[in-house]
């Protein structure tokens, strides 16, 4: 009887399994990732992001349901650098999806071939607070390297399912051609702002801040990951008041309250920054991601004007 | 509950970063061609493959007085080693050992074949037995500094029971939702629970798990268990056990980093074989945790627990903990606990407790 009912449940997924195998399953850490492999894969892919937009990338929990995301994911990409070491590893391990470990075609770690900041150039302590040993994983913040990322996902895909090669490679350029025109829009309007001094609450923003040669001169955080402590918010108010900076970038997740006091106290504006895509609604996709962005801060850099 | 994480969120120790670090980099392949790296040295190369390793400490100072459970007044109750690495395209392994006033002692030390078809994840070695959720945790990652009253008085001590032998655990998607069935075989052998007189002596445990989002920012995680084996009163006398868990999480995802409440309950039962008869013991704890602050956690718990072999003998108690994070790899812990012993003997204690946990110490499951 057990044995039947577990057959007849087995045969219903085993169906469910085919007729859902005309798409392959990409599973993202990012809700950027997945963007751009939607904008890749078209039709022919499927993704689903672990962690949202609007939430912190570092602090992800290791929900059992994403192993059954993972258990039948055909692709995972993650940003690497260590931003998922906190809840990948032990989702990967318990998929039971071998495809999907590191090493094997199923992974790829999209930070490969990107330009990547701030790698240590000493040894790194966790004095210095939580920071990344192999570099800023904050990478997807410069457009360039989405480029690279969608470059390597078309790749990818084609290797997994050859018969899309055609269409990932087509769809491909059709996303440069966009990407390139709408970075030569965002350049221009950024391009009165080159080196404006600002001030982001945690170290998200450095290939942001450099591909619009923006100055990052201080974080709200005294290192990353430690919450903002009395006397380092004195000094960026300080800081503010003698640089006149502009402006205080501050990802969507964090309390606004210290930058908030800091802008209060100095007159710069506190601008809740999205770093990812469905950070809020109107952010769907990836190019979305920076139409939001530099709008938002050319209408704080207006406004204070 | 976030102190969890905490612990999960593992960095490379400072001794290893020179060398993963550097060597980690190499293969990146450059956007232009770039000259072929230097080979590592030896000395990196042979590191290259040594597992991920953590210490985690754990003070406890214990202040009132407690003539039934006298812990000592300062202690570094634990120190527990992590060793973990992936074995070879098959399997992972990871080990704690458990240094503490009595010793050292292999508290977990499993490999885990993470390749297998059928959705079957198997480990083997031993481990820590997944009867309920508190019992399947390791002690540093609970929500307080002691363990609730129905670990102690039914599954054999506040180490609870944990067992050498095989782990078979298999996924049993129901649509969306996660359902995992574990089938644990064991030698008849845990400290205060099992004794095995002969080698045909095994204890058994099945746990049946569902664990479903209800929304983006809440979640809830049910578990049946039950277990048996050998209690050794007489040769076939067994111990029988069974519990039921529930873990309720609230956790807004934007705001996650500053608000979180976490609310669980188990109840267990116990059935000892023993002369004269079986006993029937029962026992339960409830908790809640609220997380107001990023750093800054508050709780409560209630417990009450029969006695496996005296049933007639009930504790219970009621604790309130504060918990503060300097980091993610730090936690200071008090708590102010009054257990009230076979309904006669009362004590009032204040629990203060200090983790720490240095280099890199693999995240735990959920």
């Amino acid at each position: 009887m057990k044995t039947t009912r577990f057959l007849l449940v087995a045969v219903i997924f085993a169906g469910l399994a085919i007729s859902a195998q005309a798409k392959l399953r990409v599973v993202t850490s990012l809700q950027d990732l997945a963007s751009i492999a939607d904008a890749i894969g078209g039709d022919r892919v499927e993704t689903f992001a672990l962690a949202k937009g609007y939430q912190d990338p570092h602090f992800v929990d290791a929900k059992p349901s994403f192993i059954l995301k993972l258990s039948r994911a055909d692709l995972l990409i993650v940003a690497g650098l260590e931003l998922e070491i906190g809840y990948l590893p032990p989702l990967i391990d318990q998929s039971r999806n071998e495809r999907i470990h590191p090493g094997s075609p199923g992974y790829l770690d999209a930070s490969v071939g990107c330009d990547i900041l701030q790698r240590p150039t000493q040894a790194v302590t966790r004095a210095m607070g939580d920071v990344h040993p192999y570099g800023n994983p904050h990478y997807w913040t410069d457009p360039e390297n989405g480029r690279v990322v969608a470059r390597a996902i078309a790749a990818r895909l084609g290797e997994l399912d050859p018969a899309g090669k055609a269409t990932y490679e087509a769809n491909l350029s059709t996303f440069e051609v966009r990407l390139t025109e709408k970075e030569r829009e965002w350049q221009a309007k950024m391009a009165p702002f080159a080196g404006t001094k600002i001030v982001t609450f945690h170290e998200s923003w450095p290939n942001l801040a450099g591909y619009f040669k923006l100055e990052i001169v201080g974080t709200v955080e005294p290192k990353p990951g430690i919450p903002p402590s009395p006397s380092h918010t004195l000094e960026i108010v300080n800081l503010i008041v003698a640089g006149k900076i502009p402006v205080i970038l501050v990802e969507p997740y964090f309390d606004a309250k210290t930058p908030n006091y800091i802008g209060d106290r100095t007159g710069a504006v506190v601008l809740t920054f999205y770093p990812s895509v469905g950070g809020i609604p109107e952010i769907k996709d990836y190019i979305g991601l920076f139409d939001y962005d530099v709008n938002a801060f050319v209408n704080a850099m207006r406004g204070k004007e | 509950m976030r102190f969890s994480k905490c612990f999960v969120h593992l960095l490379v120790i400072p001794m290893l970063v020179g060398t993963v670090a550097s060597a980690q980099e190499a293969p990146v392949p450059q956007p232009t061609p770039a000259p072929t790296p230097a080979p590592a040295a030896p000395t990196q190369t042979s590191n290259y493959f040594n597992p991920s390793i953590s210490v985690i400490g754990n003070f406890l100072a214990v202040g009132g007085t407690n003539e039934i459970e006298d812990l000592p007044s300062a202690s570094l109750r634990e120190s527990e080693l992590g060793l973990q690495a992936i074995v070879d395209p098959y399997a992972r392994a990871d080990f704690f050992i458990s240094f503490s006033e009595e010793g050292a002692n292999v508290e977990e030390g499993y490999l885990t074949f993470t390749s297998l078809p059928w959705d079957l994840l198997v480990k083997v070695g031993r481990m820590r037995t997944a009867f309920g959720k508190i019992n399947t945790l390791h002690v540093h990652v609970w929500p307080w500094p002691d363990a609730p009253l129905p670990i102690v008085n039914l599954l054999g001590g506040e180490e609870g029971w944990s067992g050498d032998g095989v782990s078979v655990a298999k996924l049993i998607p129901l649509g969306d939702t996660f359902s995992e069935a574990i089938l644990q075989v064991f030698r008849g052998e845990s400290e205060g629970l099992f004794t095995a007189a002969k080698r045909s002596d095994l204890a058994f445990n099945g746990h049946y798990r569902v664990f479903r989002d209800l929304s983006d920012s809440t979640n809830l995680d049910l578990g049946l268990s039950y277990g048996f084996g050998p209690n050794g009163t007489s040769p076939d006398a067994t111990t029988r056990l069974s519990a039921l868990d529930a873990t309720f999480r609230w956790k807004p995802l934007r705001t996650g980093l500053y608000r979180q409440v976490v609310l669980r309950g188990e109840l267990f039962r116990s059935r000892h074989d023993q002369a004269g008869g079986t006993e029937n013991a029962t026992g339960w704890f409830a908790g809640a945790d609220y997380q107001f602050a990023r750093r800054w956690w508050i709780g409560v718990r209630g417990e009450a627990s029969e006695h496996a072999d005296v049933a007639a003998i009930r504790d219970t108690g009621l604790a309130a903990t504060l918990t503060f994070w300097p980091s993610e790899f730090s936690q200071l812990r008090s708590e102010l606990r009054r257990r009230r012993y076979a309904g006669s003997y009362t004590a009032n204690e204040v629990l203060f407790q200090v983790q720490f946990a240095i280099g890199a110490h693999g995240a735990h499951p959920f």
